[in-house]
């Protein structure tokens, strides 16, 4: 079908710039990031021979000219050679991103599906009792939307841990268990993710509502819904299967679009509660000058991102229609 | 959610059936100026902005060195520290005045310029269409999915030189593309509607079919996207500066609330020293997107609560 071919075409040149601008990263710093980062390797214990020679490829700085170097870049990231962590040392990268990656995927994409199902259930309501009590609320969201994120999280964190014992201060379990697939470990792992999860939750379902409101309200003034009133269905199968389906569109594209603010939030989240996440590994990279792990990291989250919004873009494709008669 | 695709999408109908052709956002904000001023919510919002850029330019004549030390450790609230004392002993009050020059700068400037930019390739590529406007769209959608945070977070561990001015630059560059994107499509419905096509045929220049005929019925949008940006902005270096990165010499909002994470103002229940900050941010956050529902209010009749068409529950 031509509107896939199209949709996989889009996101293989968007993976295809997001891997070249890693490739030019490096080149913006004034001194040489193959020699920082072997001196702070060397501090941290003895790195396995040969790997000045794999970062300088992997970093896109070995010899040969600009194509060389790209090629070889290239060829290192085929082969998942990500370097090693300076950070976790002597932890392979693709292995640091491995075991934290989960933790950021699980816990920030349940709290978003929520966010947004809660959001456009509500938004849908409120634009269908427009005036109604619900409706009087909306403008109070603009508050929540306009709140920094992570300040949210940190005045929850202050009242619901700190001067209440609701919920744990911070880690994604508790430090007297070993990670595993035990009860105990998991009934710690979902304790400990309730409060970074509720943050997320409040912290964007404001914006879903009034776009939902909104577009419920533009949606109720078009022909097909008076038609559908002057046949004398119930309200509830109009609001459903008229207003709401036909309003809900925008707010999937804006969903694709959210995806990659939400792994965004992740980072401010996990920094917030010291969550073992890839965005919290992401900061102590960059404060360590840990160059090989912060380029992984940020290639991983975006090639992760990239591939959400494919699929969001293919849902959209079986949902509306015109989509796929217009291209 | 005003991100959806060209001509085909609800959203843009909706700003094309109430922009009359030909008229402009300045006309109606004439006409509509009486109403404008009875939007509760513009009002507000323009009455708390207004009381914020005048802290930040009068403000730090006002207070003494907000840097300096001169009171206990984290002591709370009183008479003679309103706002408490951080860890090493500074006037929270002094630096909460102090930093409010340096967020609202990299708003408004990093706004102005991500809304330039917007205008110029979403507006530029829909005018002129064809191959340079496909690749300016493509390049658009692909700034749009490439998550913007971490790319910032990993360039500024690149860079780590002084100022606000990387700041300002990484995230206008960072957040012009889903503007541009609507810009693009609102272009394209104008640019073949029979007032633009006249002044073709009357044989009036490029320069000023774009400035003249397209530019003011798209000024709306501009404005709004403006607004959005400059909370963005904020938000973003609020952000960047509470993580620890980017400069950490100009005081900002952000940068209080880095130093009071760092210094345990959390676990020591040292409340005065990280809501007010946040407050700060949010409140600015608030007033801007008050005035844009407020100017929504005004020139988008559809939206408008208490004129709902009778029979409909």
């Amino acid at each position: 079908m031509r509107y896939i071919a199209r949709k996989l075409g889009f996101y293989l040149v968007a993976a295809w710039a997001a891997i070249t601008l890693n490739f030019f990263l490096p080149r913006l710093i004034p001194g040489n990031p193959v020699e920082i980062l072997m001196s702070r390797l060397d501090q941290s214990g003895s790195p396995p021979a040969g790997e000045a020679h794999r970062l300088s490829l992997l970093l896109g700085l070995g010899g040969g000219n600009i194509a060389a170097q790209y090629w070889h870049y290239v060829d290192a990231l085929a082969h998942l050679n990500l370097g090693i962590s300076v950070t976790d040392f002597p932890v392979p990268v693709s292995q640091v991103i491995a075991s934290t990656l989960p933790w950021t995927l699980v816990l920030v994409g349940t709290a978003t599906v929520i966010s947004f199902v809660v959001g456009i259930t509500l938004g849908a309501i409120a634009g269908w009792k427009r005036g109604s009590w619900i409706d009087s609320v909306i403008p109070s969201t603009t508050f929540l939307t306009a709140l920094p994120y992570f300040w949210l999280a940190l005045l929850l964190l202050y009242l619901l841990a700190f001067v209440y014992h609701v919920f744990p201060l911070n880690g994604g379990y508790s430090p007297d268990l070993t990670p595993g697939w035990t009860w105990a470990f998991l009934g710690s792992a979902i304790y400990h993710s309730v409060l970074p999860a509720l943050t997320i939750v409040i912290a964007s379902i404001g914006g879903w509502l009034l776009g939902m409101r909104n577009m419920t309200v533009t949606t109720l003034s078009e022909d097909y819904v008076v038609a559908a009133e002057a046949k004398g269905l119930s309200p509830r199968r109009i609001m459903i299967g008229y207003a709401a389906r036909n309003a809900v569109m925008p707010s999937i594209t804006g969903f694709a679009i959210s995806i990659g603010f939400v792994v965004s939030g992740s980072v401010a989240m996990e920094y917030v509660f010291s969550y073992p996440g890839i965005g919290y590994e992401l900061l102590q990279a960059v404060n360590n000058e840990d160059y090989a792990l912060a380029q992984g990291i940020f290639l991983v989250i975006t090639l992760a991102v990239l591939g959400a919004n494919l699929i969001v873009d293919l849902l959209y494709g079986f949902i509306d229609p015109r989509t796929r008669q217009s291209r | 959610m005003t991100i959806a695709s060209a001509s085909t999408s609800p959203e843009g109908a909706r700003w094309g059936s109430v922009r009359p052709t030909g008229g402009g956002v300045g006309i109606r904000l004439l006409v509509g100026s009486k109403r404008l001023l009875r939007s509760r919510r513009l009002v507000l919002g323009l009455v708390v902005l207004a009381f914020f850029v005048l802290v930040a330019l009068v403000g730090p004549h006002l207070v003494g060195d907000p840097n300096a030390f001169v009171g206990p450790s984290m002591a709370g609230p009183s008479a003679r520290f309103w706002l408490g004392t951080t860890m090493p002993g500074q006037n929270i009050f002094y630096q909460l005045v102090d930093s409010t020059s340096g967020t609202l700068e990299v708003g408004f400037v990093a706004g102005a310029i991500a809304t330039l930019v917007s205008v110029v390739i979403g507006i530029g590529g829909g005018f002129v269409g064809g191959y340079v406007d496909e690749a300016l769209a493509l390049f658009s959608n692909v700034i749009l999915v490439i998550p913007g945070l971490p790319l910032i977070i990993v360039v500024a561990s690149y860079v780590r030189s002084g100022g606000l001015l990387p700041t300002i630059l990484i995230i206008s560059f960072t957040s012009w593309a889903g503007y541009a994107r609507v810009l693009r499509g609102q272009t394209l419905s104008i640019r073949n509607r029979d007032y633009v096509l006249a002044a073709r045929v009357a044989g009036e220049k490029a320069w000023r079919i774009v400035f003249v005929e397209i530019l003011p019925s798209e000024l709306a949008i501009i404005v709004s996207n403006f607004i959005f940006m400059v909370v963005f902005a904020i938000l973003t270096q609020s952000t960047l500066a509470f993580l620890g990165i980017g400069d950490i010499s100009t005081l900002t909002w952000g940068n209080m609330l880095n130093v009071a994470n760092n210094d345990e103002a959390l676990t020591s229940g040292a409340w005065w020293w990280f809501v007010p900050p946040g407050l700060c941010i949010a409140l600015v956050g608030t007033a801007l997107a008050l005035i844009n529902f407020g100017l929504d209010e005004v020139l988008n009749p559809r939206l408008r609560v208490y004129k709902a068409p009778k029979g409909r529950p």
